[in-house]
């Protein structure tokens, strides 16, 4: 342990820290705590909610699990199903695993085509969500659009990206606009082993594949749970893709953001949005704890 | 043999190579040449006469242009120098002072911020915006913006200020200068390039964001151009697709050119990584 002197007071550092404390607890804590409160109530913007909330105890959980209708449409089991395939097909293998990819690609390589590459991703992830958003709705369109203009020309035909393919086309959407943060951060990763690490192992003749698996890959574990993670929870609770599908068409797109917003922001009902929001929030809890187990026993080892 | 794993792992390389720049590249080709085209639809062609008429339309949308000239500037620099001196200050406290707790306390605040965040979030946000009579206001949506980005900022930050050296301010206290005046001639140069980052990086993410407009301003003449867009789509929810291409187009360029200017001033990168 190293016993540094100070350089600022603990208590100057304190007041150093005021301003952020002030936001934490208003924009994080608070919220935090208001949406536990208001799930067991009938809060709402208009009616008897309104004036006079209730104390309804577990009903707006009971709602949300009533299992012969849950699964149906426009219903959150319906809407968690279709977040588990979303978060699953953009964010660990989409996201991270093209961001790894990439990063393992152009690790020790130099010059115009890394830029190049580097440059596209990260314009695909920096430029505003409307804009990406439109220029998606053009590339996915069925009769006019720039894809099936590719599939068709290569005799893949014309499938209907917006009504058939809706929850895929928000999945590739999703890779293509997120996976800049895993790319950057893995390469940052690569660039803190040694290369004589790899050196070593080519003198003895191994191949790209053992490299990768052998030397790479479990050097870059505690940078790739850390990605998992922070993009599990992201694209748990990205809006975005409402501006695509709208969670249409019958909801095949409805994920539990979007579902929420209607919910809370069309039907004004805090107390059953604050009961969806909760189960959400335990979800991302229980992910946040077995990330952060796994890197526990990663230290240990 | 060795030669043929050569030229097999370089041939994966550019089949690679060719098909993430199709796959990143080819939706964006859309933006870049609809606005010049004076019979745009949803295809993808290359006018044979570019024409700028798209955008003098544009600039005749007086609300629309407000939005992006206006509105969007004063959200994203309020923003930007909220954040900028809140992390700054917050990040050199947990570096340099002995607070308990302070190993941890921004690695759980960034995974805390990502679990309550979003649709969710918003509802509880949404009351505490009214009850502070900032509904429709600036000031409100700058407010939210800075809780909802602050954790990452003070994330980087203290990436950046853990790793310089502490061998300036310790000379400075040797001589006698009070912690304000250190903060502001020792540390403030020393930390310059990371609050450019974080300003850049604040800027960028107010600029594009939708949700929180969305939901806190009613006024049209005080909406951002991520809302204000959709006055180039008719009432039954048709976009005029030439305007909104090159309404697009305007509002990402700022976001393009700093990425730009900044890349070819500082590379972009990250720094070291995220740590443990």
């Amino acid at each position: 342990m190293e016993q540094k002197r100070p350089l600022l007071s603990t208590k100057t550092g304190l007041v150093f820290l005021l301003p952020a404390l002030f936001f934490v607890i208003l924009f994080l804590i608070f919220p935090f705590v208001w949406i536990i409160l208001v799930s067991f109530t009938n809060e709402s913007l208009t009616g008897t909610g309104a004036l006079n909330p209730q104390n309804v105890g577990l009903a707006n959980y009971s709602g949300l699990f009533d299992f012969k209708t849950w699964m149906m449409r426009g219903n959150f089991g319906n809407s968690l199903i279709v977040t588990l395939q979303f978060v699953f097909g953009s964010a660990m293998i989409g996201q991270v695993g093209l961001g790894l990819s990439l990063a393992i690609a152009f690790y020790r390589r130099k010059g115009f085509i890394r830029e190049f590459v580097n440059t596209l991703v990260i314009l695909a992830w920096i430029i505003p969500d409307v804009v990406v958003a439109f220029s998606w709705i053009a590339f996915l369109d069925r009769d006019f659009g720039t894809l099936n203009a590719i599939l068709s020309a290569i005799g893949l035909g014309r499938p209907d990206w917006q009504l058939e393919l809706s929850l895929l086309s928000i999945i590739i959407f999703n890779t293509w606009r997120g996976a800049a943060f895993s790319m950057l951060l893995f390469s940052s990763a690569l660039e803190t082993i040694p290369p004589s690490y790899l050196e070593t192992a080519e003198v003895v003749g191994a191949t790209f594949w053992q490299k990768l698996r052998d030397i790479l890959l479990p050097l870059m574990r505690g940078h790739i749970l850390t990605v998992l993670i922070l993009i599990t929870l992201w694209t748990f609770n990205t809006f975005s893709p409402f501006l695509i599908t709208a969670g249409g068409p019958s909801f095949k797109t409805d994920l539990v953001s979007i579902f929420t917003y209607r919910t809370a922001f069309r039907f004004y009902e805090f107390g059953q949005g604050g009961a969806i929001a909760v189960v959400v929030m335990l979800i991302n809890f229980a992910l946040a704890l077995v990330y952060l187990g796994m890197l526990r026993k990663q230290a240990v080892e | 043999m060795k030669k043929t794993r050569k030229f097999l792992s370089n041939l994966g390389y550019y089949v690679f190579v060719a098909f993430v720049i199709a796959f990143f590249g080819i939706p964006l080709i859309w933006l870049v040449v609809t606005p010049f085209n004076s019979q745009a639809t949803l295809a993808l062609e290359f006018p044979s006469q570019p024409t700028l008429d798209n955008f003098r339309q544009v600039f005749e949308n007086k609300f629309a242009v407000q939005a992006l000239a206006k509105n969007n500037l004063i959200l994203a620099v309020g923003t930007m120098i909220g954040i900028t001196f809140i992390a700054t200050l917050t990040a050199y406290a947990l570096s340099r002072a002995r607070i308990p707790g302070r190993n941890f306390l921004s690695y759980t605040l960034i995974l805390f911020s990502s679990v309550v965040t979003g649709t969710a979030a918003m509802v509880p946000i949404f009351l505490i915006i009214s009850k502070m009579g900032l509904i429709d206001s600036h000031l409100g949506v700058i407010l939210v913006f800075i809780g909802g980005f602050l954790p990452s900022a003070i994330f980087i930050m203290r990436d950046f200020v853990d790793g310089i050296p502490r061998s300036y301010e310790e000379s400075a206290m040797v001589a006698g200068a009070r912690p304000l005046n250190i903060l502001g001639d020792v540390v403030l140069p020393l930390v310059r390039p990371g609050m450019m980052v974080i300003a850049i990086w604040a800027f960028v993410q107010s600029w594009g964001a939708f949700l929180v407009p969305f939901i806190l301003l009613r006024s049209p003449d005080k909406m951002p151009a991520s809302t204000a867009i959709y006055s180039f789509y008719t009432e039954a929810g048709t976009p005029n697709i030439r305007l909104v291409a090159a309404y697009s187009l305007l509002y990402a360029l700022p976001v393009v050119i700093l990425y730009l200017l900044v890349n070819w001033r500082y590379g972009f990168r990250f720094f070291g990584g995220i740590k443990r």
